[in-house]
């Protein structure tokens, strides 16, 4: 047993199963960030081997060769030789392949040996290998190759095992470096038949049952079908199964709220802790089950393969509006937060394609919005039913994350008319097979977004809805004043100056108030109009809803919701822009084309839907 | 003939790749994803909206390409 751990690094192609098999090993013991100046996530786990051997395990990201002309690529290749500044070069490169697709996956393994580190492949997915009848001669791989073959199944519960038992014992010995630079690429490509065979058996190329899902899923009419039922059931779903889970939390805060406020003496502290935290936080919280249903499906999509063909349905389209087919992955994303949305662009390798689908991502409902479309949702539009089995909220709901992807459409394709740069820009995008979504993968992945979601609202949320609490409970009324005491204070006034600017759109003073901390966080806005309102009322969500029923007209909470949908987004994804773009230019066009669209939607909605009130 | 002109489902061999203009890297992308002369490939899907993008067939993988980037794809239709 060493005394430090074994650094492993997991390179591989992407869809090679190779963050399933990260998973499978390091279970939930991962740390994420990012790699210095860049966004590129830096997965890093921890496993100790039956022999109490401790190591280190690194994520790096997916890449089909090391010609890199993405920062992906650029930095699995340093990190993988030691030349990337602070990270050591690994002990051991662990290549994962997936055995039933050799024939791209084997080139890269070439490529990676030729780098002449110590190497392992991992012949991955080799259950699914089975299944189809591919047989690998795995002995005679590792002979001509020259560097050790395992089989893994990361889906497996103990699939890793032989991996395990392989960096358990000796080190491999480094592969020689190809010092004249080896064989060309072309020739690369002869090696990788010449082993195909001499290991690999076939009796099908593809897998039949994905040639049978394709058949419908790709289909021109179907398939376009298929992926709008699924993108509507998606949203129903979210509203339906988050809001008795919401209820229930809002309930329980109340509860824990009132319980507080029994052993406190009256007094500000009191009031802090009654109606700032409990009432404020509660509100919030109480919308991470719709978020979580929404991460929920958003993953099972990623999982399972789907996603990559909605983008090749959905190619054309977004073309058309200057985006590309894979803009769809960061732009779902959006839907839950545009931060991960904006990095997640790094897939996109073109700098048009990738700048155009980051100024449109924060226009996607991010869910952040959620909690501010569902409060005045649930406040202003009547629960019924139309043609029987929609519900009415739901389509309100429907309609607001609709109103955001033909925003985007439309600024895409203004961006694509005032661009000087008409050159052509890649697809390229690889359609793996179907898989069976792992509830392990899924749960990973679900606690990680959970997590960041939950780390934001601890720190940001909390100090905005103290400093929400005691701008609006400071100054106190003067003696013998007769209006709510929230009208004498700091906020009070902040509220009344936005007011004119907020006027025209049917904003009171209380809504452009909660407008300043939604701009460090959008779902901030219930928590800022759950203060305001606390004064005379309950601090949970049916509480708060009745006090904006009571308090606006439904014209002014029509222009609310448009203009959270268009309106300029949170601090942090501005700043995520300037990160990913390094220009404060773009930022500015950012911020300033969507205020603009947002104002004179907000305007036209106010003004029209008045005339019909 | 072109790639971007073989018909859905017709066998055909991969001849070359050819960059569109000095140091494409399209090309050079197309031919390190396995377009190198002799492979077989096979258009299996073609996109519902202006019949693009198309899905390639190539080994066991399965590409989504463009008109214009399989269009520098030359491939030889073999007689059976």
């Amino acid at each position: 047993m060493s005394a430090t751990a074994l650094r492993i690094a997991l390179v591989g192609n992407p869809n090679c199963g190779k963050t399933a098999l990260f998973n499978l090993l390091t279970g939930g013991r991962q740390k994420v960030a990012n790699y210095a100046g860049v966004t590129i996530e830096r997965k890093e786990g921890r496993f100790t081997t039956p022999s109490g051997r401790v190591l280190q395990i690194l994520d790096l990201p997916g890449t089909y060769s090391f010609d890199a002309n993405s920062p992906d690529e650029q930095i699995t290749r340093d990190v993988l030789e030691g030349n990337y500044p602070g990270e050591a070069a690994p002990d051991l490169i662990v290549c994962v392949a997936d055995a039933t697709n050799l024939r791209l996956h084997l080139r890269f393994v070439l490529e990676v040996k030729r780098l002449g580190r110590p190497v392992v492949l991992a012949l991955n997915m080799m259950d699914a290998a089975r299944r189809r009848g591919i047989v690998i001669d795995v002995p005679e791989l590792q002979r001509r190759l020259g560097i050790p073959v395992v089989e893994t199944v990361a889906v497996k519960r103990g699939g890793a095992a032989a991996l395990v038992e392989r960096v358990d014992g000796d080190m491999p010995v480094a592969a020689a470096a190809s010092l004249d630079d080896g064989p060309s690429r072309a020739n690369l490509h002869v090696q990788v038949r010449e082993l195909l065979a001499a290991t690999v058996s076939m009796p099908r190329q593809t897998a039949e049952l994905d040639d049978a899902l394709d058949r419908w899923a790709l289909h021109p009419v179907f398939g376009l079908l298929i992926l709008g039922v699924v993108m509507f059931l998606v949203f129903q779903a979210v509203y339906a199964a988050g809001k008795p889970m919401t209820d229930l939390i809002g309930d329980g805060f109340g509860w824990l709220g009132d319980h507080a406020a029994a052993s406190l003496p009256v007094g500000p502290i009191k009031s802090l802790v009654v109606d700032g935290l409990f009432g404020g936080i509660g509100t919030v919280i109480g919308f991470l089950p719709e978020i979580l249903v929404l991460f929920f499906f958003i993953l099972l999509l990623e999982e399972s393969g789907y996603l990559p063909r909605a983008a090749f349905l959905l190619d054309r389209l977004m073309m058309s509006v200057g985006l590309t087919g894979r803009s769809f992955i960061p732009l779902l994303s959006s839907f839950a937060c545009a931060i991960p949305g904006i990095m997640g662009t790094r897939s996109i390798q073109d700098p048009r394609d990738r700048l155009a689908t980051i100024l449109v991502a924060p226009l996607m409902t991010c869910s952040a919005r959620l909690p501010v479309y569902a409060l005045l949702i649930g406040a202003f539009i009547p629960m019924h039913h139309v043609l029987g089995i929609f519900n009415l909220q739901g389509l309100v709901l429907f309609a607001l994350y609709a109103a955001g992807i033909l925003g985007a459409m439309a600024v895409g394709w203004v961006i694509k008319r005032i661009h000087r740069d008409k050159s052509e820009h890649a697809l390229l995008m690889e359609l793996p097979s179907y898989r069976m979504p792992k509830p392990r993968d899924i749960a990973i992945g679900l606690w990680e977004r959970a997590s960041i979601f939950l780390k934001r609202l601890t720190g940001v949320i909390l100090a905005l809805t103290i400093i929400m609490w005691a701008i609006s409970t400071f100054p106190g009324p003067p003696a013998g004043a007769t209006g709510p005491a929230i009208d004498y204070s700091i906020a009070g006034y902040m509220g009344h100056y936005l007011q004119y600017i907020f006027a025209p759109l049917g904003f009171n003073w209380q809504i452009s108030l909660s407008l300043i901390p939604a701009f460090a966080a959008r779902e901030t806005a219930v928590a800022a109009l759950a203060t305001v309102y606390a004064v005379g009322g309950d601090s949970d969500t049916v509480g708060l809803a009745h006090a904006l029923a009571a308090n606006f007209s439904v014209a002014s909470a029509l222009s609310l919701m448009v203009w959270f949908a268009f309106a300029p987004q949170c601090m942090s994804t501005l700043a995520v822009i300037r990160r990913e773009t390094h220009s404060w230019r773009n930022v500015a066009i950012s911020f300033g084309y969507m205020f603009v669209v947002a104002y004179v939607a907000s305007l036209l909605t106010y003004q029209i839907a008045r005339l019909f009130a | 003939m072109r790639l971007s002109d073989l018909p859905k489902g017709a066998p055909a061999v991969v001849d070359r790749v050819d960059d569109a203009h000095a140091a494409d890297p399209i090309a050079q992308r197309l031919r390190d994803l396995g377009f190198v002369d002799g492979e077989p490939v096979r258009v299996v899907a073609i996109g519902p909206v202006g019949a693009d993008p198309l899905l390639i067939q190539i080994g066991s993988t399965r590409f989504a390409l463009r008109r214009t980037e399989a269009a520098r794809v030359t491939v030889r239709q073999e007689a059976a």
